[in-house]
């Protein structure tokens, strides 16, 4: 870090109560206050009536449907991410530029367009759906597809988490190791696999916080059945065009607690990277 | 730069496998979705897709969306310049907090943005009765389309500047300052010219967002056809209006867009990394 300490004592520059002020102003308005308009909404339920709503039955399955769909995604990303990001820095081969540049796909499509895109494909007259289907994989308006519009959309993270730590590892180190006897799997099992974990795990977890608010990609696909392939961001939906806003209130209550909760965990993450990079 | 100077050594059986799985990999899970979109919109012929396209409908709704791109990504394009200048150039206590805080939409899933604006403009929300007394509905309206992107895309300048500006560190506006530029002379002859790659990467990435956004703008739309549909709104209704060659041709401009995004991502990169 080169993070200048000089102008850091006073405030030489000009600018500091505008852009304070600008900075804090639009904060409070764009951002802190919506926010804070929801959770009164939601605190005005009461505990009771909060609880009746988020443990209803229809909530439960799409907690959970939500939960474990979102969990399938980001398993697969976890392997997919791990792979893709190995390949990219360890390997030189052609179409490893488009490859690279395709990972920042899910990023730059619409979600919507991304579901229009996996439903079509994966339909049972799709390119992939009319051999998966006669197999008895049903995708499209199904929790796999849920699964699949997730890890579509959360594709990223993995890979963008793992790549700089992958790149910026020393050579040097696991030649010493392979120089002292180690083969190549101790090498990645006692070297290379302690060293992206932190960056490993936070990028699942952001995978994981993405798709379990995911919604343009997965309505698409999902077939939207209560109990069946309803998603909690869906549930909300309904809510509203229902005019039960004590209910979308509290469901998106949950979702935002979620969200914040996987920030932090992804925060405390990052800090143990930084301590590990700092003691190599 | 990685690890290209190692020497060319003959590939290992496992090295071909993990290439040929991450290739295949990024064919048959992303390449094959984009694909899709161009040659369905295109099935029926150029004829008819350009039928599809000028449809009135989806022309009006390109026409919302870029105009919602109009206004909210200068906006966060000030607000990025404004932030990133005072959590770099200053420190105060707070600072740390106040990037975190910075960083928070993007952890809001769009359902729950457009939800929280809801519960504050809208009829039930905090400030919806005082609206309605003084005769002015912002939801359901373009206006809310525009606060709701705002809040979505808050982050997208701001979180490309403050990495590069933090680098770079304050020494060359020191440096006009005692020569006697004023704070704005030294912002557009100074700031600007070192962030400029870097800015017009967060306003590119900002604009993607805000015409790609689609579940916070469905909350607070109100979808009324014709009135506030945006574009990725445009395609779920066509889509579920079985007009599906409407909707993969809408859908074709979005990809087009992404496609323009990630080209300008990689030569933005390239000129970053050349200097």
């Amino acid at each position: 870090m080169s993070a200048p300490s000089r102008p850091a004592r006073r405030h030489l520059l000009p600018g500091f109560g505008l852009t304070l002020g600008v900075t804090l102003v639009y904060i409070a308005v764009i951002v802190a206050l919506p926010l804070v308009a929801m959770l009164f909404k939601t605190a005005s339920l009461g505990w009771n009536d909060f609880w009746a709503i988020v443990t209803s039955p229809r909530s439960l399955a799409a907690f959970r449907i939500t939960l474990t769909t979102a969990a399938m995604a980001t398993a697969f990303n976890a392997v997919t991410g791990l792979l893709i990001a190995w390949v990219l820095v360890r390997y030189r081969f052609p179409g490893r530029r488009l490859l690279d540049g395709l990972v920042d796909l899910p990023f730059a499509l619409p979600t919507a367009v991304a579901g229009l895109a996996l439903v079509t494909v994966f339909a049972r007259n799709g390119w992939f759906g009319q051999f998966l289907e006669p197999a008895g994989i049903k995708v499209a308006y199904a929790p796999l597809g849920i699964a699949v519009a997730m890890a579509f959309t959360s594709t990223p993270f993995v890979v963008r988490s793992v790549q700089p730590v992958l790149e910026e590892m020393q050579g040097e180190i696991e030649e010493a190791a392979r120089s002292l006897g180690a083969t190549r799997w101790q090498v990645f099992a006692r070297v290379i696999w302690p060293t992206i974990l932190p960056s490993f795990i936070a990028g699942s977890t952001l995978a994981f916080a993405r798709s379990i608010g995911e919604f343009g990609a997965v309505v698409f696909i999902a077939g939207n059945l209560p109990m069946e392939t309803e998603i909690v961001s869906l549930l909300i939906f309904i809510r509203l065009d229902e005019y039960d806003y004590p209910a979308a209130a509290a469901l998106a209550t949950v979702l935002l607690v979620a969200a914040f909760v996987l920030l932090f965990v992804t925060n405390a993450l990052q800090l143990w990277q930084l301590r590990y990079a700092d003691r190599r | 730069m990685p690890t290209a100077a190692r020497p060319r050594h003959n590939r290992g059986i496992a090295e071909i496998l993990l290439i040929l799985a991450a290739l295949a990999t990024g064919a048959v899970f992303l390449a094959v979705p984009l694909a899709v979109i161009f040659i369905q919109a295109f099935k029926a012929g150029l004829g008819v897709y350009l039928s599809k396209i000028t449809e009135p409908a989806t022309l009006h709704a390109i026409g919302l969306t870029v105009l919602t791109a109009l206004v909210v990504v200068p906006v966060n394009i000030g607000f990025g310049i404004a932030a990133a200048w005072l959590v770099t150039r200053y420190r105060f206590p707070g600072r740390k907090l106040l990037m975190a805080v910075i960083d928070i939409p993007f952890s809001v899933s769009p359902i729950v943005a457009g939800v929280t604006y809801l519960f504050l403009y809208g009829a039930q929300g905090l400030f919806g009765p005082a609206l309605e007394a003084m005769g002015l509905q912002l939801m359901f309206t373009i206006w809310a389309i525009f606060l709701v992107s705002l809040f979505v895309t808050s982050p997208f300048v701001a979180r490309e500047l403050i990495p590069l500006m933090q680098q770079q560190g304050g020494e060359d506006e020191e440096a006009a300052l005692s020569l006697g530029a004023s704070g704005f002379q030294i912002l557009w002859h100074v700031t600007l010219p070192n962030i400029r790659w870097a800015l017009l990467y967060g306003a590119i990435l900002c604009n993607a967002r805000v015409m790609g956004e689609f579940g916070a703008v469905s909350v607070v739309s109100g979808s009324v056809r014709g009135q506030t549909m945006t574009l990725p709104l445009q395609i779920e209704l066509l889509f579920n209006d079985y007009n599906a060659l409407g909707a993969f041709a809408a859908a074709s401009v979005l990809a087009l867009l992404s496609l323009v995004t990630l080209a300008a991502k990689a030569l933005l990169e390239h000129r970053r990394h050349a200097g």
